[in-house]
């Protein structure tokens, strides 16, 4: 029943993206088919509604385990609280990334894609475009409550929020590159944040650097920037690499 | 020869410094040598079983 | 202009009667330099007047630190000609790579620390150039992990070789952040490693262990790459005749 029910959409896009592609050379199939897998993958995430909430679930654990380990004391807290919060969205981001190409991978559906003759760069923008709607997104918008939580004062949320939503676009980006290397592995989530993590750094650094600006109230705009440059690189480089990963975990 | 070993009171850092660079470099000469002998008897038992097969 | 040397690189059987006849050519010269440069870096130097003896760690340290970052590089380079161009042999060089880089990682880790130790009094310090080792060890032993999940060496080539390309891409990048990230939070002295100019004296060892260190790579890459170029030969022809020289 499930499987005929995650199949279904499959051939959908496939089929509609087929006659679209044959007919209409002009006029960017490969966007109309990224559109679709878009769609697509929002709508499957939807089904199941309870795994949405889980990476959220385990951001919002991690922080509250530094209350707990290091004081209560709200100052102390304000003080690592840019740290306390990039990590845990990287955690929390990391544990997300199984979700990327799981199910896809199992039914067939990312097979489908590498043989459709459509653009797997595009179709893999897609898929990981769908994937930040569903975790990076709304991670980066109750990142600003765990901040309140953790002693951060009101005039700091926007800053948090904007560097949150920038960096877990470059997070889940560079994540998809290393989820579909290990796409085959079983237990392969060791191994995906060994691979991920030190790539992540470099957003890690700005966007903690650009978190704790905004906290102590200065100016946040050039680690933001440093933010905005990174996704930018991220975003033209890692749908090709991460096509080029699916295209070898498939062979 | 007492000064020399002394290092001027660094020899605690000195010497282990250089000992840890040597066993590295002695152990990449093993470790490299043992992967070739593997791979050529490795080779030589798929050559054995091919013609044994053949 | 003749391409044939190139394309004979990419010939297995060539590759591994190459690497063999080459092997000592590389390994005497090498033992020669590093032997030599680590008596004259111990001996004939004469001490930093800042850091008395304790900057001789310099002759083991450096090598180390430039072979983890060469090695890396030659390691992404011949990844990507492997994956462009579909050549075996290349990716059996990464393969050969990763050990030996990985390796002297740790040592240049080590060594760092220990020469840290006299000189800012703790065996860790957050410094760019340490943070980034620690972070460069962390790329090998990806690439090494990776690898240790396929069976199938063909795939483990062409994953790895993704990797190890991202990962090249993403080393300037990560330096430029950890430099920056350090900056912002000054702590103290940072290793200065001889600037302003070394005298002759003490520059000239330096030298000596850094090719000696150089040439002692190459040697043990042509020994592995001759194991991992059998590893991926399935045809017996050339083998039958190579093994029993």
């Amino acid at each position: 029943m499930r499987s005929a029910g995650l199949s279904a959409p499959a051939s959908s896009v496939a089929v509609a993206a087929g006659p679209v592609s044959r007919d209409a050379a002009a006029s960017a199939p490969a966007l109309t088919a990224a559109c679709l897998a878009v769609s697509r993958d929002l709508a499957l995430a939807f089904r199941r509604r309870g795994q949405l909430v889980q990476p959220l679930a385990f951001f919002v654990l991690v922080t509250l385990l530094f209350p707990l380990a290091v004081s209560p004391e709200l100052a102390r807290l304000r003080s690592i609280a840019p740290g306390v919060l990039w990590v845990a969205a990287l955690l929390a981001s990391l544990l997300a990334l199984e979700f990327l190409f799981r199910d896809d991978a199992q039914d067939g559906t990312l097979e489908q894609y590498a043989l459709s003759g459509q653009s797997l760069t595009w179709l893999m923008f897609a898929k990981t475009l769908a994937h930040w709607l569903l975790t990076g997104l709304p991670l980066s918008i109750v990142a600003p409550f765990a901040a309140l939580s953790l002693g951060v004062g009101p005039a700091a949320l926007p800053g948090i929020l904007a560097a949150m939503v920038v960096g877990t676009v470059t997070l889940s980006l560079i994540g998809a590159i290393a989820a579909a290397l290990t796409l085959g592995m079983k237990r392969s989530g060791v191994l995906l944040a060994l691979l991920t993590l030190p790539l992540s750094l470099p957003v890690l650094i700005c966007g903690a650097r650009a978190t704790e600006l905004a906290v102590s109230g200065n100016a946040y705009l050039a680690p933001l920037e440093l933010l905005a440059a990174l996704a930018v690189l991220a975003v033209t480089l890692a749908p090709l690499a991460a096509a080029a990963a699916v295209r070898i975990s498939l062979e | 020869m007492k000064a020399f070993l002394d290092m001027g009171g660094y020899a605690a850092y000195v010497w282990p410094a250089y000992a840890v660079t040597l066993i590295v470099l002695l152990l990449n000469i093993a470790w490299a040598r043992g992967a070739l002998t593997r791979a050529i008897a490795a080779a030589r038992q798929r050559l054995g079983t091919e013609a044994r097969d053949a | 202009m003749s391409w044939t040397w190139f394309h004979k690189l990419a010939s297995p059987p060539y590759v591994y009667k190459l690497a063999a006849r080459l092997t000592p050519w590389f390994a005497w010269p090498a033992a020669l330099l590093i032997l030599a440069g680590l008596y004259a870096g111990l001996v004939l130097a004469p001490p930093d007047y800042q850091q008395g003896e304790g900057f001789r760690i310099i002759y083991v340290h450096a090598p180390s630190a430039w072979l983890s970052i060469m090695v890396y590089v030659v390691m992404g380079v011949s990844a990507a000609i492997g994956l462009i161009w579909r050549i075996k042999v290349a990716h059996a060089v990464a393969a050969s790579c990763a050990p030996v880089g990985a390796s002297f990682t740790v040592a240049a880790l080590v060594t760092g620390s220990l020469w840290g130790k006299p000189m800012w009094g703790t065996f860790w310090e957050w410094d760019p150039r340490l943070t980034s080792e620690l972070i460069l060890l962390f790329l090998y032993l990806g690439y090494l992990g990776l690898r240790a999940g396929f069976d199938d060496t063909q795939r483990a080539d062409r994953a790895s070789a993704l990797l190890a390309v991202v990962g090249l891409v993403n080393v300037p990048i990560i330096h430029y952040s950890v430099t920056w990230w350090n900056s912002l939070h000054q702590a103290p002295s940072v290793m200065r490693v001889g600037k302003p100019a070394m005298p002759a004296a003490m520059l000239t060892p330096l030298l000596m262990v850094l090719l000696g260190f150089t040439l002692f790579f190459v040697a043990l890459l042509l020994v592995r790459l001759r194991a991992e170029v059998l590893r991926r030969e399935r045809t017996a022809s050339w083998l039958r005749e190579a093994l029993r020289a």
